[in-house]
Parts: C-alpha cells; sequence; structure tokens
C-alpha cells in the first residue's frame, strides 16, 4: 500500500519536473499579442471600430477591452482570422460599426476643391497631397479607403470609387462550368 | 461586324475518359477471373453478382433521393456495381440472398453516401459491407463449396439455398486451403503434412490459377493507366517483408510467401481492392506504403488473426491512415529540394 | 548536323493528338493589311508602355508609337497611317477586360511606304560589341515570340553556358514556329549566333520535336557543314516545349523553383525570336510582324500567315475563309494553355502564335462535373510534379497556407491535370484562381505594411509637433515670467489677466 503510494508520487513528481523543463526548454517566443493582432487587421486606419486606428484597436482587443467584430474593412474573414488567433469562436461583424464592402479609393474633383486643406489633415496616413487654396490629389496606392477625408470636405469634392478596377485588379471567377449542386452532406429538409 | 463569344478556361478541349469508362474498365479486369470463378464454383456466383448490384443500385439510389443529389451521372457512374461484383466475390455462391441486402446497404448507406457518396469514402465501401456480414454471419460466410471435385450444385439447390433458407453446408461445404492450414497448424501438425492432404493440393492449384486470372485483369488495369503499379508492388513487398522470414525461420510451421501471395484473395485485393482510388493513398510513396501495409497486414492477421482471410481487415486498417501517409509522403515538387 | 547528345526525361507530360497539319502543311502567306490596327500599350506583367504619339498625328511603318518602360517593351507603327485614338480596347486577357491601346487607321497605299523608318543596320555583328547589339534588340522592341512576350534585351543581359533555341512547339494546333523553320532557317540560325555573342554562350541547342521532319531538313541545309549550333530532336510529348521541361530534358537540371533558367547558367529564345533579332541586326526591322496560325474546325481554311502585329483576329479569320457555321470559341494559343477571347475584335499582340477556332461539340464545358475520385491521374502527368487533387481541394476550401505550401506558384498550368481528369472537374480554372487570390492577397498585404507605415510616421509627426509646441508655450512662459517687466505688452496682458481674475470671472459665466 504504503510503496504504491510513493510510487505514483514518485511518478507524480518526476512526469510534473519533466513538463515543467520541456515549458521551459521548449518555450514558444509568440509575437507580444498586440503586434500577432495589429498584423491582423487591415490597416485601413478607418476608425470605424470606434479607436484612432488599427493599432489602437489591437490594444484594446488584447486588454480585453474590445471585442473581435468591430472592424468592417476586415469583415468576416479578419473576424474569423483574429478568433482563430486567439482561440475564440468567430462571431458575425457588429453592424454598429458599418457594413463589409469592396475596397475602395478616394478621388478628388479637381474642378471642385478649393484647396481648403481638411482633407489633408483628417487622412490618417497622409495620402493627400496639396497645399492651402492650390488643388488636393489623392494617392491612390497609399489611399486605404478610409473615409475618413469626406466628411470635412467643405465643397463634397471628394468621391469613393472602387478600388484596382481594370485588368490590374480582376479577380477570377469561382470555376462554374456544368458544375453539379454543391457537395453536401445528408440533406435536412 | 466583331463577334462575342462565350469564355472559357483551358485546357478548352474535353478529357476523353470519364468516371464512368475507368470503372467499366475495373469491371471488365475482373471478367477472366469471374468466368474462372463461375467454371469452378458453378452459376452461384453470377447470381451473387446479380443480386448485390440490385441492392447496391436500390441503396445508391434511394440515397441519391434522400440527399437531394441528381441521380443521372451518380446512378450511371458504374461506381456501385463496382463495389457489388468485388463484395460478391468475397461471398460462398450460395450464400442467402438477405447476405447481399445487408452487405450492400451497409457499403452504399454507411461506408459511401453517410460519407458524402462518390469520391469521399474514407473506407473502401465493398470491404465495409464484406466485414460487418462478416462478423455478423460467420456461419453462412464461412461456408465455401469444395474447390477441388466437380462442387457446382444443381440450379434447383442453388435457388433452394439462395432464397429458401435450406443451407447445403453439411453436404457440401469443404474448407478453403487458408481455413485448412490455419485449423490443421492449430493441430500441431506440419505444412508438409497439410499439403499432403487429399483435398487440398488440388484446391490449392485451382486458388492458384484463379489468382492468375485476376493478375491477367490488373495487368491490363495497369497497361491501361486506371491503376498504379506502386500498390499491387508494395503489397506483394508486404506479404514478402513479413512471410519470408517467418517461412525461412521455420518452414515447416509456417507457409512460404509464394502460397500467401497465391492464396485467397491476395491478388484479387493487391489489384482491384487496395487499388480503390478514393479509399487508397494518392502519393507515389504513399501508395506504395499503403500496398505494403496492406499485405503485411494480411499475413500477420492470416497467422496470428482470427480470421482465416485477413484482406479486408488490412484493407481498411490501412484506409484509416492512407491520408496520414500522403501528408508525410509528399513528392519533390519541380524545381525544389525535398 | 543532328547531333545525338543523350536525352533526359521528364515526370509527366502525355504525348496528344497533334492537329497540327492543316496549318503547316502550306507554305506561309503574307496577310493583306486591315484597315485598323490596334496595338495594346500593357505588356509583359501589366508595365504600361509610354506613349509617343497623339490622335491625329500621321506615323510611317516603322515608327516609334510607345517607348519601353518597366517590362513593356518599345512599340513600332507596323503600317503607314494615323492615329485615331489612344483609348480603351479589348484585348487578349482571360479577364475580357479592356486595356488601353492605340488604335491606327493604316493608309490606302501603306505598303507602298518607301519612307519607312528602319534601325540602323549593324552588318558586321561578328566584330561589334555586345552592348550595341543589346540595344539594338531593345530599340526594336523584340518581345519572347513563344507566349510570354518578356522583353528578349532583359533576358539577353546575362552571361550563360547554353543557349538553347526552343522549336519544340508541343501544343496541339500550333505550326507557326514549324513553318517559320521550314522558311526562314537561315534567319534563326544567324540570330542564334547573334545572341550566343551576346551571351558568350559555350553550347548553342536548336530542339525542334521529331515529327517535324521538314524543319529538321531545312535547318541542316542552312547548317550546311557548320557544326555550332546543335540541332536535337526532342520526342514529342506534352509540354516537352515548355522552358523548365526543354532545359531539363536537354541537360537535366532543373531550373529552381522562383527562379530563372540563367540561375543554373541557361538561356532558353524561342526560334521565332531569333529570326526577329536577326532581321533587327541585319536588316534594321523594329518587329513588326509574326507568324501566326489560324487553324481549328471552326475556320474554314486553316493556314499559317505572316501578320502585322496589331491586326483584329476578326479580319485574320476573314482570311482564313470565316467561321464555320458551328464555331463557337476563339482561343489565342493552343487548346491546352490558350486564352479564350470575348470578341474577335481583339488584336493579335507580339506574343500571339495562334488562333485557334473551336466547334461546340468540341468543348470541355459540356461534360458535367463528378467529385474527385482521386484516382491520381493528374499527379502522373503533372510536369511540376505537384500534387494536383490536393490543390484542388486546397484552393476550393481557400486554405491558402495549405496552397502555398503545396506549391501552387510551380504549376505552370499545361492544362494536361484536366486534360487527363475522369470527373471532369476544370482543374486549372481552380489554380487560376488560386494564384489570382495569392497575388491579390499579397498585394494587400504590402498595402497594409505600407498603410501602417504611414500611420506610424504620421502619429509620431503629430506627436513630434505636439511636444514641440508645448515645449515652445512652456519656454515663452518661462521667459516671461522670469522678465515680467522688460516686455510690455506681456505685462498688459499680465495686468489685464489680473484685473479679470479679481472680477471673479462673472462676466463669463453670464
Amino acid at each position: 500500500m504504503i510503496e504504491a503510494v510513493l510510487a505514483l508520487s514518485a511518478l507524480g513528481v518526476l512526469l510534473g519536473a519533466l513538463l515543467g523543463w520541456t515549458a521551459v526548454r521548449f518555450r514558444r517566443e509568440d509575437a507580444p499579442l498586440v503586434d500577432a493582432i495589429d498584423r491582423i487587421l487591415p490597416q485601413t486606419q478607418c476608425a470605424q471600430c470606434g479607436f484612432p486606428g488599427c493599432r489602437p484597436y489591437a490594444q484594446a482587443i488584447a486588454r480585453g477591452d474590445a471585442d473581435i467584430n468591430q472592424c468592417p474593412p476586415g469583415g468576416a474573414a479578419g473576424i474569423q482570422a483574429l478568433a482563430d488567433l486567439l482561440g475564440r469562436e468567430a462571431k458575425p461583424l457588429d453592424a454598429t460599426h458599418g457594413r463589409e464592402q469592396p475596397a475602395r479609393v478616394a478621388w478628388i474633383d479637381e474642378e471642385v476643391c478649393i484647396g481648403c486643406t481638411k482633407c489633408i489633415q483628417a487622412c490618417p496616413v497622409d495620402a493627400i497631397i496639396g497645399a492651402p487654396k492650390l488643388m488636393h490629389t489623392v494617392l491612390i496606392d497609399a489611399c486605404t479607403g478610409c473615409d475618413l477625408c469626406v466628411a470635412p470636405c467643405p465643397v463634397d469634392c471628394i468621391h469613393m470609387l472602387p478600388a484596382c478596377s481594370g485588368i490590374a485588379g480582376w479577380r477570377a471567377p469561382r470555376p462554374t462550368a456544368a458544375r453539379l449542386p454543391n457537395i453536401d452532406f445528408l440533406r435536412v429538409p | 461586324m466583331a463577334r462575342e463569344f462565350r469564355l472559357g478556361g483551358a485546357p478548352h478541349l474535353p478529357a476523353s475518359t470519364s468516371v464512368q469508362k475507368v470503372m467499366l474498365k475495373v469491371l471488365l479486369a475482373l471478367l477472366p477471373g469471374i468466368v474462372l470463378s463461375t467454371l469452378w464454383f458453378g452459376v452461384g456466383l453470377l447470381l451473387q453478382i446479380a443480386l448485390a448490384c440490385v441492392f447496391a443500385l436500390l441503396a445508391e439510389a434511394a440515397m441519391l433521393q434522400l440527399r437531394g443529389r441528381p441521380l443521372r451521372p451518380f446512378m450511371s457512374d458504374l461506381s456501385a456495381p463496382v463495389t457489388a461484383v468485388l463484395f460478391a466475390l468475397c461471398l460462398p455462391p450460395w450464400a442467402p440472398w438477405w447476405i447481399a441486402a445487408i452487405g450492400m446497404l451497409s457499403a452504399i448507406v454507411l461506408a459511401k453516401h453517410l460519407y458524402g457518396g462518390l469520391g469521399y469514402n474514407v473506407f473502401n465501401p465493398a470491404m465495409v459491407g464484406y466485414v460487418v456480414v462478416l462478423i455478423a454471419f460467420t456461419r453462412e460466410l464461412g461456408a465455401w463449396p469444395a474447390l477441388a471435385a466437380g462442387s457446382a450444385l444443381d440450379p434447383g439447390t442453388l435457388l433452394h439455398a439462395v432464397f429458401g433458407g435450406g443451407q447445403p453446408w453439411d453436404a457440401m461445404a469443404q474448407a478453403t486451403p487458408l481455413d485448412t492450414l490455419r485449423e490443421q497448424l492449430g493441430q500441431g501438425r506440419t505444412l508438409a503434412e497439410i499439403r499432403s492432404g487429399p483435398a487440398f493440393a488440388s484446391a490449392a492449384v485451382r486458388g492458384e490459377w484463379l489468382a492468375l486470372a485476376w493478375l491477367l485483369g490488373g495487368l491490363w488495369l495497369l497497361q491501361q493507366r486506371v491503376i498504379h503499379w506502386q500498390v499491387p508492388v508494395g503489397v506483394a513487398a508486404g506479404v514478402i517483408v513479413v512471410a519470408a522470414p517467418l517461412w525461412l525461420y521455420d518452414a515447416g510451421r509456417h507457409a512460404s510467401p509464394l502460397f500467401h501471395l497465391s492464396s485467397g484473395a491476395t491478388v484479387l485485393a493487391a489489384f482491384f481492392i487496395a487499388t480503390d482510388p478514393v479509399s487508397g493513398a494518392a502519393t507515389p510513396r504513399g501508395r506504395l506504403l499503403f500496398g505494403a501495409g496492406v499485405g503485411a497486414l494480411c499475413v500477420l492477421i492470416r497467422r496470428y488473426g482470427a480470421y482465416p482471410d485477413g484482406i479486408a481487415f488490412a484493407v481498411l486498417l490501412m484506409n484509416a491512415v492512407a491520408p496520414l501517409l500522403d501528408r508525410w509522403l509528399r513528392p519533390r515538387v519541380f524545381g525544389r529540394s525535398r | 548536323m543532328s547531333s545525338s547528345i543523350a536525352l533526359h526525361g521528364f515526370h509527366g507530360g502525355l504525348r496528344l493528338p497533334g492537329h497540327k497539319i492543316a496549318a503547316s502543311v502550306q507554305a506561309s502567306r503574307a496577310c493583306p493589311l486591315p484597315p485598323t490596327l490596334i496595338l495594346p500599350l500593357g505588356q509583359y506583367g501589366g508595365s504600361l508602355a509610354q506613349v509617343q504619339v497623339a490622335p491625329g498625328d500621321r506615323v510611317r511603318r516603322g515608327q516609334l508609337l510607345a517607348r519601353a518602360a518597366g517590362l513593356a517593351a518599345n512599340l513600332h507603327a507596323p503600317a503607314a497611317g494615323t492615329i485615331v485614338a489612344i483609348e480603351q480596347r479589348p484585348v487578349p486577357h482571360i479577364s475580357g477586360l479592356p486595356a488601353p491601346c492605340v488604335v491606327l487607321a493604316v493608309d490606302a497605299d501603306a505598303d507602298a511606304d518607301d519612307l519607312a523608318i528602319g534601325l540602323p543596320t549593324i552588318a558586321d555583328w561578328q566584330q561589334a560589341d555586345a552592348q550595341t547589339l543589346l540595344e539594338r534588340i531593345a530599340d526594336a522592341g523584340i518581345v519572347g515570340l513563344g507566349g510570354a512576350a518578356f522583353p528578349t534585351a532583359h533576358k539577353l543581359g546575362y552571361p550563360v553556358e547554353l543557349l538553347v533555341l526552343n522549336g519544340a512547339e508541343c501544343e496541339p494546333w500550333i505550326a507557326c514556329d514549324q513553318v517559320l523553320l521550314r522558311e526562314r532557317a537561315q534567319e534563326v540560325l544567324t540570330g542564334a549566333r547573334i545572341m550566343r555573342r551576346i551571351v558568350g554562350a559555350a553550347r548553342v541547342i536548336l530542339a525542334i520535336e521529331d515529327r517535324m521532319q521538314d524543319a529538321a531538313e531545312a535547318l541542316r541545309a542552312a547548317l550546311d557543314s557548320s557544326t555550332d549550333i546543335e540541332l536535337v530532336e526532342v520526342p514529342t510529348i506534352f509540354p516537352q516545349g515548355g522552358e523548365r521541361q526543354l532545359i531539363r530534358v536537354l541537360t537535366g537540371s532543373e531550373v529552381p523553383s522562383g527562379g530563372y533558367p540563367v540561375d543554373i547558367g541557361v538561356l532558353c529564345h524561342n526560334v521565332g525570336t531569333a529570326a526577329a533579332v536577326y532581321r533587327a541586326i541585319v536588316r534594321g526591322e523594329p518587329l513588326l510582324e509574326r507568324y501566326v496560325s489560324v487553324t481549328g474546325h471552326g475556320v474554314l481554311a486553316a493556314g499559317t500567315w505572316r501578320v502585322r502585329i496589331g491586326t483584329p483576329v476578326e479580319w485574320l479569320i476573314a482570311q482564313a475563309g470565316g467561321y464555320s457555321v458551328d464555331a463557337a470559341r476563339v482561343v489565342l494559343g493552343g487548346s491546352m494553355t490558350g486564352t479564350a477571347i470575348a470578341t474577335d475584335a481583339v488584336p493579335i499582340g507580339k506574343a500571339s502564335n495562334c488562333v485557334l477556332v473551336l466547334t461546340a461539340a468540341e468543348l470541355r464545358d459540356s461534360a458535367p462535373e463528378l467529385p474527385c475520385i482521386r484516382c491520381g491521374e493528374c499527379a502522373r502527368v503533372c510536369p511540376a510534379q505537384l500534387l494536383p487533387q490536393q490543390l484542388h481541394w486546397f484552393v476550393r476550401a481557400g486554405d491558402w497556407d495549405e496552397v502555398e505550401s503545396h506549391a501552387l506558384i510551380d504549376c505552370i498550368e499545361c492544362g494536361l491535370c484536366a486534360q487527363v481528369c475522369p470527373s471532369h472537374i476544370p482543374l486549372v480554372d481552380w489554380y487560376r484562381l488560386g494564384k489570382n487570390e495569392l497575388h491579390l492577397r499579397a498585394v494587400g498585404l504590402r498595402r497594409a505594411e505600407a498603410a501602417r507605415a504611414r500611420f506610424e510616421a504620421r502619429t509620431l509627426r503629430l506627436e513630434q509637433a505636439q511636444a514641440e509646441r508645448a515645449q515652445r508655450l512652456a519656454a515663452r512662459q518661462a521667459v516671461a515670467e522670469e522678465t515680467p517687466a522688460s516686455d510690455p505688452i506681456a505685462a498688459a496682458l499680465q495686468r489685464a489677466a489680473a484685473r479679470k481674475r479679481s472680477e471673479g470671472g462673472t462676466d463669463h459665466g453670464a
């Protein structure tokens, strides 16, 4: 009896020590959580999540102050990636923060622009160039389509257009030729 | 004036093959063996094949209907008849009709459609059906006619056996060479003694001729590129690797590799059952290892397991690890190191 | 002489029906000039050439229309005429989307244009230095005529051991290289020698397929007794004419994944490109026309034509007798890898080697798709040694990490997997979707990275500006407190503020 207890205890101590040692020896040096979250976020810097940029939102998620479904540009795929990273259930996008929509870029109607610089101050990624009383223009390669420049414009000369139209932004269609109905498990009536 | 055309992806010409053609070739390749079996065992085998096909197609149609899938392309792909024929080949020719019904229900409903239908089954449907009836109805499945003498039943007796419930095993049944081997080795006899037994010799010879018939069909399938050489070669290698050391260690108590290769369903399995692409491995080295596993397990089960032949169990066990083999044994990509 | 070097094999591949007789049996014919030529500005990898003309300009044959930029090569006027427009027109692209093109109305008597602008010739190219030859090739706007349209001068910029001239036209239906070799063997050989001078290759191999006996004879005659170029006949197995497969067959080495042939000291050029190099160097001709096969059961009179770049497909089809009644698809290229076009207003480009017209009954689309039965035939024929069925599952499921790990990027889209699939799965369509998605994701990731950097830089700048402002304010206040009397304005303000404070701020709240 006493031998059995001793043997099991010794085994427990031994295995526990082994586990502890492996935990130290093979520790995974994960990048800090905020960086990992920030890498998933789309970097639109649109502030639709309620925070002044993607990184502040990442910090809020890491602290537990924000949910993972507040980023409309990241959409369902982004929420899924965050859920995978954090080991949580994915959930639908919180509609109070906006809708998921195709990528867009801002375009300034240069005929109408009065050169007030308000949009330049609003742009979170310095994608608008111009000077007071001179025409402004958007660097479409740098524009994230965040919408933040649209509201400040006093003459409504900024329009959001679909990003990447033409051959460069073409998306291959899903093959559909002579497809049978989707392959499903038992159909439940 | 410019003319508009419908777009479509390359390649633009259709494939010259189809699932139906592949399955048809498998059925054709089984013919020599079926003919030879029928000559020796009588028309009972043909009756079993017909029964299995009917039940398989009924089950297939019912499941397609239930799952809301189109009937025409899937009923005509011939995959259910292939399952049915392979299953029927494992049955004694006078097995009662409900054996085929239960076997095909298990194969088509359980092993095939509950996993998603054609192309999605993890386990070989024919072998699942066979194992279900083998475990559930050992007595009916164990009753094989003697390979030795003119053992074909007359049609009346046969019909009575299959549909009437009258089983003639007391009168006609005789152990297969594998049964004999298993039983008598267990009684402490040596191989030499068993081999010289009256029924054994001629039965074994007939078994070898049958193996040659399966081999003929299998080689044609290889030539037609329906199956890959890795599987049969793997099976043979697996059998030899396990059987040869045992035989060399004590030839008196262990059968030779050649006996294992030529008896029972080894050749049939190597070319027709283990080569089922859906439930087998898909990478070249994976197929080799898959076949070797089937061969090795088969010999081990024959020698140490509870059943005289182990092919069905060996195939199902290897089915379970096939996806893992594929993952481990991915081929080297052109221009990359492994 | 044909030399018998030891050939190596390559994984997979298939002997396919050639269908080449219709396009190769006759000698090539000159395609008459169409009323309008359309010249796309977008070239290799989407690079746009820079336009040098404006609508209304008169241009002469050989005049520069657009200057090389990025990986786009020079573009010359294939015939004399007037620039009508520079606008979006349908181009040969799988998307069927339009792209910017120069539209040229051809003069009625364009072929009588004696004022054609040529390049200076280099008759004694044996003595010329490599740099001069390279510049002339770039000036002539020569790109790879085998199908990729990569600028030739870019490819010739590195010294190599072995120069391979690719005449192994393995794809069914296409016969333009075969006809070219038959008719211009001498030009191809001279072009090859010029290329050899540029890259300093120790060996030159001209590879053709063993079924092109007419081309082999012409080449043997042109080679005469010279042995500087080895003529090698390779077995006709698709896709042997693929650059990587051909190099593997000739040398036994593999071009590394993601790398180029120069990485293993080899350079591979299409035979048509060699002929174009000869014409540019010795005759001073820019690349204005090419050999194009027009074939398939959907045209009435198949054949091979010498076609000016920019000729609309519609015009070329008319030369080939027009469409048959059941013509259903027009493909630029062959049946295995060619691009279907949405309209025959699309022009012949520098890389268009074949116009294939297929009938409705021939098309693959009519066969219904069944689930994959994992037969493995796709993996057996794959020349890139991939696992096509696994790739198909991962692309379909959108598992992009697995798609990358299964090396989709190494797929050469030869089409063999789909051609042998008993389940009739449009595999190549799925791989295109997968590659497109991986590309867009990479672009998206790059953009996100740039946006993060810009956002962080801006945040830092704003913080610094605020800090500086606060510092300046603090400094000013410190100065004000130290010397209250020295500044009369500050003193007055202080007095005012003191008075306000003493009044208790009552006037504020009211």
